[in-house]
């Protein structure tokens, strides 16, 4: 009689404590499921024909053009040699928007003056990876960019 | 006879006075205040500095609860809608400047108030919660400055943002995720802003206000801080003035300069000045590259200009990721110093926290100068 106390209080109180825990829980979980927002549509395109045509890329004063692609934006520029070179536009370090740098021949960040060559590889500043590349093919008057490997 | 009327109103005074007294019992509360007093020393100015901050909180309350009448969160409505503020609305510049300008010197005072609780070492036993919860504070501070930054949905707020969710997303583990929340999406949107408003001026201000009124308490309840050297002073070379009504009439007065500054600053600057400016500028475009310079907001420049910086590599882990491990153990240490600091705790100074204060103050002062510089 004497130590069934003890058991039968701590028994109740891992009951009452479960309880508590479990009400938080079912309190919590579903207000945190709610701040993460559903996936959004289209998030794995693997290809895709540009809205625009050569033309329209070397008319433009930075020779290059930002389309989205997927969930994600992509840049494609005309280099010196008139190849078209397409890759993820999101610099790899902080997420900024890169730009095509004729003057420099780089693809280059503002943020925190990322740079990249026309591969997209990282030359210097604090990018720590390469741009992903697309390739692109050119049918007649249309440009289609897919992903390597699609 | 003549002395009728003063007669009257004494007794109907101490008639109200008793009639709270018996339901609220403030005569303690007065007396409580009577005996309150203030050291006065050479340092005494730092005592002004957190009353000022508060102040400009108030401010920040009244201002931005004008804005929410006419601001319309969303991609395709908050530019247009605070251009709608600054260029239709009567003193709608005005509002949007004060609001502004207020966020920019609370930001400062706080800085200013932390820095010389640190350096006076007024942290020290009993005060151990009370800089936890001014941490606290300054922390949800500046998440009010970078959620504010970029509800006008302009270029600069938006690659900010952009830039600054990267930063969280750049942590290991949790990165990927947190991202994704705070943007509402894996992209800087619409869905982007509604966020962020309902950060600004709801869920922050809930929690700034619990965590503020703590800290007045705690404030309340220990009294102002005396400077270490006074451990060694006879009674008689201490000096205090009384809390009431000394102390608090020369707040108010400090209270009625701040005023008159931030209205001048209002009326002169409205678009802010030098490096404290607040275009308006052009709508945020996702498409486009990122404006030439594209700067955060001061208080935020010590750590952007780090993270520039950095090289992509330091010892086998990602430069990013290398700067905000630093920054969190920094600011863990910063946080935890009243715990961390033993000499102070026996109410003597210590060396080697003076020299953590000079190396954190000077590293954001270097920081900050080559952000604005080296351009
Ligand atoms: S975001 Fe591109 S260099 Fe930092």
């Amino acid at each position: 009689m004497n130590d069934a106390k003890p058991t039968r209080r701590s028994f109740l109180n891992y009951v009452l404590g479960g309880g508590v825990l479990a009400t938080l829980g079912s309190v919590v979980y579903p207000a945190f499921r709610f701040i993460v927002p559903p996936p959004s549509g289209e998030a794995n395109v693997s290809q895709l024909k540009l809205p625009f045509k050569r033309s329209d890329i070397e008319a433009d004063p930075q020779r290059a053009r930002t389309f989205k692609f997927g969930r994600t934006l992509g840049i494609i520029v005309a280099s010196d040699a008139g190849e078209l070179k397409a890759m993820a536009a999101t610099c790899t370090h902080l997420d900024c928007t890169v730009q095509h740098r004729p003057d420099l021949g780089i693809i280059w960040c503002a943020c925190h003056n990322g740079r990249y060559d026309l591969d997209g590889k990282n030359i210097s500043g604090p990018p720590p990876r390469p741009l992903e590349r697309y390739v692109v093919n050119e049918v007649g008057e249309d440009i289609f960019v897919s992903r390597e490997g699609a | 006879m003549m002395t009728a009327p003063s007669e009257t109103k004494a007794t109907s005074k101490s008639r109200a006075h008793n009639w709270l007294d018996q339901r609220f019992k403030i005569s303690a509360l007065v007396d409580y205040m009577g005996h309150k007093v203030v050291p006065v020393h050479g340092h005494s100015i730092f005592y002004y500095f957190g009353g000022i901050t508060l102040f400009l909180f108030i401010v920040q309350v009244v201002t931005g609860i004008l804005l929410l009448m006419y601001y319309r969160p969303g991609a395709d409505s908050a530019y247009e809608s605070v251009r709608f503020i600054v260029s239709e609305v009567a003193f709608g510049w005005l509002i949007r400047a004060l609001h502004s300008w207020s966020a920019n010197l609370m930001i400062l005072f706080a800085f200013l108030h932390m820095f010389t609780v640190y350096f006076t070492h007024a942290y020290r036993k009993p005060r151990e919660l009370t800089w936890l919860s001014g941490v606290g504070l300054l922390a949800l501070a500046l998440g009010f400055g970078f959620s504010g930054y970029l509800l006008p949905w302009n270029e600069l707020a938006f690659f900010a943002t952009r830039v600054g969710t990267g930063m969280a997303g750049a942590i290991p583990v949790i990165g990927d995720e947190l991202l994704v929340i705070m943007r509402g999406g894996e992209e800087v949107t619409g869905a982007t802003i509604g966020r962020f408003f309902g950060l600004h001026v709801a869920i922050l201000p809930a929690l700034f206000t619990v965590l503020l009124s703590v800290h007045l308490i705690f404030v309340q309840r220990q009294g102002m801080s005396e400077p270490l050297e006074w451990q060694h002073l006879p009674a008689s070379q201490k000096k205090y003035q009384k809390f009431f009504p000394n102390f608090l009439y020369r707040d108010l007065l400090v209270w009625l300069i701040a005023l008159n500054v931030l209205a001048l600053l209002a009326v002169v600057f409205p678009d802010g000045v030098g490096p404290i400016h607040w275009p308006l500028g052009t709508k945020a475009d996702p498409f486009a590259p990122p404006p030439p310079v594209i700067r955060p907001e001061w208080y935020f420049m010590f750590a952007f200009q780090a993270l520039k910086l950095l090289p992509p590599h330091v010892l086998f882990i990602e430069g990013e990721l290398f700067g905000i491990l630093l920054f969190t153990i920094g600011g863990l240490i910063w946080a935890l110093v009243p715990f961390l600091d033993r000499k102070s705790q026996v109410n003597q100074r210590s060396r080697l926290y003076y020299a953590f204060g000079y190396v954190v103050l000077a590293f954001i002062i270097i920081m900050t100068f080559l952000g604005y510089v080296a351009e």
